[in-house]
């Protein structure tokens, strides 16, 4: 029956879905570290050869931590993570903490939105990287690109081992988009809420909650009043005599008493 | 082309006119008035057989090169050797390159499509002996390479008497007109009434004389250029003779099993010149990627004169870096060449805008990285990073802006889109004074209301002090 044989392997292949159930094909994925994404997403984890667009709310609610443990699980395995048209730098001690390997870290700059879609299908095309991210409005973070272009670049992704990541402005969730995957992340209440905006398979009623990796260890939280429940006069006001964290960059202990009294007539002349 | 008073050689639209190679100067001029006839440059003809020769280094290091012979009286051979007659070629010693190239007939392809890249019109044959070998090629018949003597004498046989470098005016004259007419005649005679040098020539292509050669030696570095045949204004239009000399560059870096890190173009306009230079991360051998290369660099040029002559250059010969095979191939493991992608970017974007990164350990966050190039210090991959995930300083942030920004502040709370509330801190950092860029600050992490991250710092002992935004956790 070569018919029906023809139908499982185009099933297997994941260029054909059926609506109502996810798409495990043979889509290769990497595990995203989160169980709950995980099993939402279709072949279960972020999926290479497709285009992946992330419209987070605002930048720095943890959409890099979000993606920080397939990166660092492709990092390992000694593949190459391409950080295409970035809107600041990637803070090297950062990604290093986050476990990517920096020998295997690419930052392309670009001019214009342009050369940054162009380096973003240059990248997907080569075959050499694990998973680029891209930032496709380039430095100017005006132009977006349109329907054709990002088309464009998930064809190349279909031909590519690579995970592909395009940052985009949450408003882009309104507009039609080739990408096969679309997640739109907000933060509530210190969790990255994800809603699932578009996958293969039927849509998401409700947004799945993720905590990416912590920044705020409890250990090293404020000082009590220093808190934000502190009247907030005392936060513009200079900080000066803090108890110092053990682990500071001088590396000295609390200040004395002593210290402390004298340390504000020296900061007057200093 | 012409050279005293005899046509050389003519093309099609001269032969349309009934204008044929064998004819005089003058012969042809009358029937053709508006024929442009251009002189034999043999200069150019021997720089031309030694590019060819150094790109045929990649064959065999043994070959040799047969120059053009002058004309001295003009003969009335058959149309079909007059092309031939007066070229040059090169003779190849390729015995111990046939397991290598996977056998004669291989490389004879090889060598067709090779001087058809260079732009260059030949035939090639194979056979035992080199004179036998040139006297196949001049008189092409068969394609399919000849490898014993037998055969090789069999074909000589049957090949038209001018197809002999020896003047055959006079054996014509008396009406032979195969070589093995002429080798069925008694050789005393032969040579006495011809000559030596006949006789001569008929043992070196059976093999009956010993025939050495003097081998080309090829230069230490490549330079070639090419004469464009009109001027060219779009650098688009350059490629198709880049690309020849990105070909003779392959043959030579072949012959020395090196490899090039640096190419330079130059283009020579009518009174100046313009250089290009393609950078590679690693040295490479290979036409197609250097092709790439020059075709982002060429597109993005912009000519400010019609170009004259193109040239290719390349001063240092780098060993290859030989491709490590992995035994337990990986499914997962790259397939493609992320130098290859880094070139291809940087050729079009510029050198600065691709690079890596490395971490510095230094407490101040602008100077805790630095950028370096790709692929790093050529560390294994996949050895342990220097530091590990735990960094006993605490968090860094994902994203690191290039200048601190300066917070509004409203209500005496700093503010980035939205008031700003502090999570954790103080992380002091007092450094830098032995190097003139002095930092005594507190970072703090604070939330806005969107949920962002941020790493923000104020300056100690400095009054003004306000709030900074230095970093953003992504």
């Amino acid at each position: 029956m070569p018919s029906v044989r023809a139908l499982t392997d185009l099933l297997k292949q994941g260029f054909v879905w059926r609506a109502g159930e996810l798409a495990h094909g043979g889509l290769p994925a990497v595990s995203t570290g989160f169980a709950a994404l995980d099993e939402e997403l279709p072949g279960g984890g972020w999926p290479a050869g497709v285009l992946t667009e992330l419209l987070p709310e605002h930048e720095g609610i943890g959409e890099l931590r979000a993606l920080g443990p397939a990166l660092a699980r492709l990092s390992a395995q000694g593949r190459w993570i391409a950080w295409i048209a970035p809107p600041h730098l990637p803070y090297a001690p950062a990604l290093q903490a986050a476990g990517l390997d920096l020998e295997r870290v690419m930052i392309v700059r670009t001019r214009n939105a342009t050369d940054a879609l162009w380096a973003i299908e240059q990248a997907l095309q080569s075959n050499a990287c694990g998973a680029v991210l891209g930032w496709p409005g380039g430095a100017s973070r005006t132009a977006a690109p349109g329907f054709a272009q990002l088309r464009r670049l998930q064809i190349a992704a279909e031909g590519s081992p690579a995970l592909a990541f395009l940052f985009r402005p949450p408003q882009a969730a309104h507009t039609a988009s080739p990408a096969a995957l679309r997640l739109h992340l907000q933060s509530v209440q210190g969790e990255l809420a994800v809603r699932i905006v578009k996958r293969r398979g039927g849509p998401l009623a409700r947004p799945l909650l993720l905590r990416p990796a912590p920044v705020v260890p409890v250990a090293r939280s404020i000082p009590q009043f220093l808190a934000p429940a502190a009247p907030a006069g005392r936060l513009g006001a200079r900080p000066a005599p803090l108890p110092l964290a053990a682990n500071h960059a001088v590396d000295r202990p609390a200040l004395s008493d002593a210290a402390a009294r004298f340390l504000p007539s020296r900061l007057a002349h200093g | 082309m012409a050279e005293g008073r005899a046509l050389l050689a003519c093309n099609a639209a001269a032969q349309a006119l009934g204008v044929r190679a064998d004819m005089p100067r003058a012969a042809a001029l009358a029937l053709a008035p508006a024929l442009r006839v251009r002189e034999r440059d043999p200069a150019l003809e021997q720089a031309t057989l030694e590019d060819a020769a150094t790109w045929a280094g990649r064959y065999t290091p043994r070959v040799s090169i047969v120059t053009a012979p002058r004309v001295s009286i003009v003969t009335a051979p058959r149309a079909s050797i007059t092309q031939t007659a007066h070229a040059g070629g090169l003779l190849l010693e390729v015995a111990g390159s046939l397991k290598l190239f996977g056998g004669a007939a291989a490389i004879l392809r090889g060598l067709r499509a090779g001087a058809a890249q260079l732009g260059l019109a030949a035939d090639a044959a194979c056979a035992p002996t080199a004179q036998g070998a040139w006297l196949l090629a001049r008189a092409p018949a068969d394609e399919a390479p000849c490898l014993d003597a037998g055969d090789l004498a069999q074909r000589l046989r049957a090949l038209p008497l001018q197809a002999l470098e020896c003047d055959t005016a006079a054996l014509a004259a008396v009406g032979l007109r195969t070589l093995g007419e002429l080798l069925d005649l008694p050789r005393d005679s032969l040579a006495r009434r011809y000559g030596p040098a006949l006789c001569a020539e008929l043992d070196r292509a059976l093999g009956a004389q010993p025939d050495p050669r003097v081998f080309h030696a090829a230069p230490e570095r490549f330079h070639a250029g090419l004469e464009l045949p009109a001027e060219v204004e779009h650098a688009q239009a350059l490629l198709f003779a880049a690309r020849r000399l990105i070909a003779q560059l392959e043959g030579f870096l072949a012959a020395r099993g090196g490899g090039a890190q640096g190419l330079r173009f130059t283009l020579f306009h009518r009174d100046a010149q313009t250089e290009i230079d393609i950078g590679l991360v690693r040295p490479v051998q290979d036409a197609e990627r250097f092709a790439l290369l020059a075709r982002e660099k060429f597109s993005a040029l912009a000519l400010r004169a019609p170009v004259r002559k193109i040239a290719l250059a390349v001063d240092a010969i780098l060993p290859l870096a030989p491709a490590s095979g992995d035994l337990l191939a990986d499914e997962l493991k790259p397939a493609g060449d992320w130098a290859q992608l880094a070139e291809r970017l940087r050729a079009r974007l510029g050198e600065q805008q691709v690079g890596g990164l490395a971490a510095h350990a230094d407490h101040r966050p602008e100077t805790a990285w630095r950028s370096a190039p790709v692929g790093g210090s050529g560390r294994k991959p996949g050895a342990k990073p220097t530091a590990g995930p735990h960094d006993p300083r605490g968090q860094r942030p994902m994203w690191l802006l290039e200048q601190p920004r300066r917070l509004q502040e409203s209500s005496d709370a700093p503010c980035y889109a939205g008031r700003l509330e502090l999570m954790a801190g103080p992380e002091r950092i007092e450094v830098g004074w032995w190097d003139g860029r002095e930092a005594a600050r507190d970072y703090f992490i604070a939330r806005n209301p969107a949920g962002a991250l941020l790493c923000i710092y104020s300056e100690r002992y400095r009054n003004d002090a306000g709030w900074y935004l230095h970093g953003i956790f992504g």
